[in-house]
């Protein structure tokens, strides 16, 4: 879109401000009716100054003159009507009214053309201010002194501060030798209230004239085809849709049950009508969860601001870059991500950025730039903050940690700059050299972890030394419906939020060697790589079930993955949140319960707390295990592989590590693009690589209707699929028969299970795929 | 005007709680165990879709086990943590003692039981232990 941002934001202010202001107009004409027939009420006098304070304070920042001016001279009426200084007369409402009408008409003016137009409201001005002067000429005398101090500042200063002209409209603040906040505020001070005096007419007469006067514009306004902003959309409460919101997690839930039930009768009609409900339930959800939904925009439009005043105050200079402001999350947890959003952005001005001359002295530009970047991915939000400053050195952290005496000096040592970094999170902990005012006094980032982690959201950092650092924050959607893992331990059937879980592994008992053991720490080795094991019969305290088939869930918990043993996978559910009572609160454990689809209750397991509770996030001896593990790996080679067929009979081997998935796609899948066969995969397009060509295989294609066999594989961070004939089976080989006999996109060949295998070098198989389709690949080094 | 009290017995005793605390009262449910929790947590409770945490008040009140749980019932209770379910023997009357009858639970009486009991009514046949609400649920601690 060619619409400039800026006016594009200013568009948007304005219309909000339309809807707010028509609202509080409705709500003033009522309040001045019923405060005519209650004329002392305090409340209701302290609730129509609001409004119109209100709408005159955005109408000066909108630089709309005349809506000011006219709720302007509303509002000092006003302000003397409620600290009792006048009576609530009917003129007195009448004159209100006609402000009201007033106000009414520029605001419509507005709607429809953007500016005010151009009646005159100096008549109803006028009005306003001889009301408001009638009663205060007998009341009390303006004193002199103040009169002239301010006089000359009357006319060129419309925009006032609050409080002052608050002040001033009390004559006997004004009475003060020069009240206070005039001579911190000088030229700002406008009490036209107290001290003008211009209307020489008798009230009565401006009183008449005024009624007269053609107010009401917008009952002759041309009617409007277009829905008005104020009947476009509405003001629900936000307790309203909270308990829709539960209503429908009921209903998901009662949809669930119906559905299981539905499935186990054979009655056609029966699951028709339970696929609709299905639909609609689903609809209904997603359409209840989108009235909650608000752009992060809202939380962030505060941050510029508090970004400028910090680096005035630092002496820094910093821009703020903003993607994806309409990124949008469930209200509830907008709410709770505000602080700790500040928080970090207060910290990264403070910590990250630089001084501009440290900054020149380092070869950047003086202007810092923080970016705030915000996006959904697998049904969770990703806000990350950037700063381009001086990053975090984890050599500093450790030396801090050691003399705050949170870590022994050989704890620190052991720990990997990537641990290190999370030291930032401990709490008591605050690397800022001095204290300023803004940060560093170390309550801040455990509390923002802390709080982040209660709405079921993950913090992590990433820093370069002098390049800057990352602050990425995942948060969940919404916190009242969740897809969640059903698993079952000891008889009992948990939810494991998906949020959590990255992968599921199956290990027949006949491979039970895979599970291993480090001084008492199961073990599993994962494409590689250890992976800690964590029973969930042990950490509840049931015994241990006796070995057959395991299930493992991959789980990540902080930076952490961990295998979760289970008795058993079940299904994936959406479940409806629910807090735990107090008995059962402190456990730890469970995040909260939910009803299944069989009416049964189900606890939730929480990923932190596990990992926590077996020691997998402090476990040094199993980091270190792992760390010696991939060692030992690097230097044995990638001796994990995947065996697959080729054509003509012969075997090629890929490393399992850079495997991710196999795959079997239907022919008719395969597109073209250039040169390039592709397959629709995961929302985005998966490269082919066909084997039997790289290696110059050649034999029949084989049934041209069969699916083929795809091995998608993770090259540095793209994805790459390989077209094979078989998938053979993954062999832990000794590599010890090896030539470098080349046939091609490979890196030799070795004699696995006695036959000879061809070892595929993932960089050279993938070099021959057409640049357009597959972008920028690295440029690769042989292994 | 005298209170009201919804009694139940535990083994063999009466108690009752205030009429007005209680939301209802439900035959014998499954629950669903919570690994970790103290004894006197029976589990979980699917109350037309509010989750209801259940505790045997027998365990609670430092009871011998009940073998027939034939006629146990659960009785749910609102407090101030939302609705508490406390399993019972047996459900009783509804009795509307005098508040002449009523008087604080003498020191002899074990410890666990005087911690909940907030007053003992003397009925004609026999004594009515009247339960803290909020105590015998577990929601405040016990005095």
């Amino acid at each position: 879109m060619a619409i400039d941002p800026a006016m594009d934001d200013m568009a948007e202010i304005i219309q909000e401000f339309l809807v707010e202001s028509h609202e509080n107009l409705d709500q003033l004409d009522h309040d001045l009716v019923e405060l005519e027939q209650d004329p002392g009420s305090r409340d209701l006098l302290s609730s129509v100054f609001r409004t119109i304070h209100t709408i005159k304070g955005t109408s000066g920042f909108l630089a709309f003159h005349q809506l000011e001016s006219v709720t302007h001279v509303g509002e000092n009426l006003l302000s003397r009507l409620r600290d009792g200084e006048l009576a609530m007369t009917p003129r007195v409402t009448s004159g209100l009214l006609e402000m009201v009408d007033a106000v009414r008409s520029l605001l419509g003016d507005i709607e429809r053309t953007g500016a005010e137009g151009d009646h005159d409201h100096s008549a109803l001005i006028a009005l306003l201010t001889a009301l408001q002067e009638g009663k205060q000429a007998v009341a009390a005398e303006p004193p002199a002194v103040t009169t002239d101090d301010v006089q000359d500042d009357v006319e060129e200063t419309p925009q006032t501060t609050e409080d002052v002209v608050e002040d001033a409209a009390e004559p006997d603040v004004v009475d003060e030798p020069v009240a206070e906040p005039t001579a911190e505020v000088e030229d700002v001070v406008v009490p036209d209230v107290a001290v003008e005096a211009p209307v020489e007419a008798p009230v009565e007469t401006v009183a008449e004239a005024a009624v007269e006067a053609p107010v009401d514009a917008a009952a002759d306004a041309p009617a409007d085809v277009r829905r008005s902003a104020a009947d476009s959309t509405i003001r629900v409460d936000v307790d309203l849709l909270d308990s829709l919101m539960n209503l429908v997690g009921e209903l998901v839930l009662t949809r669930n049950q119906l559905v299981q039930r539905a499935a186990t009768r054979k009655d056609p009609e029966l699951l028709r009508t339970t696929h609709r409900l299905n639909l609609i339930a689903g609809e209904l959800q997603e359409g209840v969860m989108k009235t909650r939904m608000q752009p992060i925009d809202t939380v962030w439009n505060k941050l510029p601001r508090v970004v400028r005043d910090l680096s005035v105050q630092l002496g820094k200079q910093v821009k703020v870059q903003m993607e994806g402001r309409d990124t949008e999350l469930d209200k509830t947890i907008l709410e709770s991500v505000k602080d700790p959003l500040t928080h970090l952005v207060r910290n990264a001005v403070d910590h990250g950025i630089e001084t501009p001359e440290t900054r020149v002295a380092a070869g950047k530009p003086a202007e810092g730039t923080l970016t705030l970047r915000a996006f959904h991915e697998g049904g969770q939000v990703n806000i990350e903050i950037c700063d381009d400053g001086a990053g975090i050195d984890p050599q500093r952290l450790r030396d801090r940690a050691v003399s705050r005496g949170i870590l022994t000096p050989d704890a620190a040592a052991r720990m990997t700059d990537r641990e290190a970094l999370g030291l930032i999170f401990a709490p008591g902990f605050s690397t800022a050299e001095k204290v300023t005012n803004v940060s560093g006094r170390g309550v801040g980032m455990d509390v923002v972890k802390t709080n982040i982690e209660k709405i079921g959201g993950l913090v992590d950092v990433h820093s370069e030394p002098g390049a800057g650092s990352t602050i990425r924050v995942k948060i969940p959607l919404t916190l009242a419906i969740i897809p969640a893992l059903m698993i079952s331990a000891g008889g009992n059937r948990y939810a494991m939020p998906q949020v959590n879980l990255l992968e599921l592994v199956r290990i027949d008992g006949t491979q039970g060697t895979l599970v291993e053991d480090i001084q008492g720490t199961p073990v599993y080795r994962l494409r590689g790589r250890l992976l800690p094991l964590v029973s969930l019969r042990e950490q509840l305290g049931l015994p241990e079930a006796e070995a057959g088939t395991t299930y493992i869930a991959v789980l990540q918990a902080d930076d952490r993955q961990f295998g979760l043993v289970v008795d058993d996978i079940n299904d994936t559910e959406e479940i409806v949140v629910k807090p735990l009572g107090k008995h059962l609160r402190h456990l730890g454990l469970f995040a909260g319960a939910t009803i299944m689809g069989d009416g049964q209750v189900a606890l939730i397991l929480d990923a932190i707390a596990l990992a926590r509770g077996a020691g997998v996030l402090s476990d040094a001896a199993v980091q270190k295990a792992d760390r010696e593990a991939a060692e030992r790996q690097a230097a044995h080679e990638r001796s994990q592989l995947l065996l697959v067929g080729l054509g003509d009979g012969r075997q090629a081997a890929l490393p399992l590590a850079h495997v991710d998935r196999l795959e079997e796609f239907p022919r008719e899948r395969i597109e073209r693009i250039g040169h390039q066969d592709v397959v629709q995969y995961r929302a985005g397009l998966l490269p082919l690589v066909h084997m039997d060509g790289v290696f110059g295989a050649h034999g029949s294609q084989g049934d041209e209707d069969a699916p083929v066999n795809v091995v998608v594989c993770d090259h540095r961070g793209v994805q790459v699929g390989f077209v094979v004939r078989q998938i053979l089976d993954t062999v832990d080989a000794e590599l010890s028969v090896r030539s470098r006999l080349d046939t091609g996109g490979h890196r030799g060949s070795a004699v696995i299970n006695g036959k000879v295998t061809e070892l595929v070098d993932m960089g050279r198989a993938v070099a021959g795929l057409d640049p357009a389709v597959f972008g920028d690949v690295p440029e690769t080094v042989g292994v | 005007m005298a209170e009201k009290f919804c009694t139940f017995l535990l083994d063999g005793h009466l108690f009752g709680v205030p009429v007005e605390n209680v939301q209802e009262v439900l035959r014998s449910q499954r629950v669903t165990a919570v690994p970790l929790a103290p004894a006197e947590i029976r589990g979980l409770l699917n109350l037309r879709g509010q989750i209801v945490t259940t505790i045997d008040l027998r365990t609670r009140l430092g009871l011998p086990p009940n073998d027939d749980e034939s006629s146990a019932v659960n009785v749910v209770v609102r407090t101030v943590d939302g609705a508490v379910s406390l399993v019972v023997d047996r459900i009783g009357h509804v009795l509307e003692p005098p508040a002449a009858s009523f008087e604080p639970a003498p020191d002899t009486v074990p410890a666990a039981v005087r911690a909940l009991v907030e007053q003992v009514c003397k009925l004609d046949d026999g004594l009515l232990l009247v339960l803290d609400t909020e105590r015998a649920a577990g929601v405040v601690a016990a005095a």
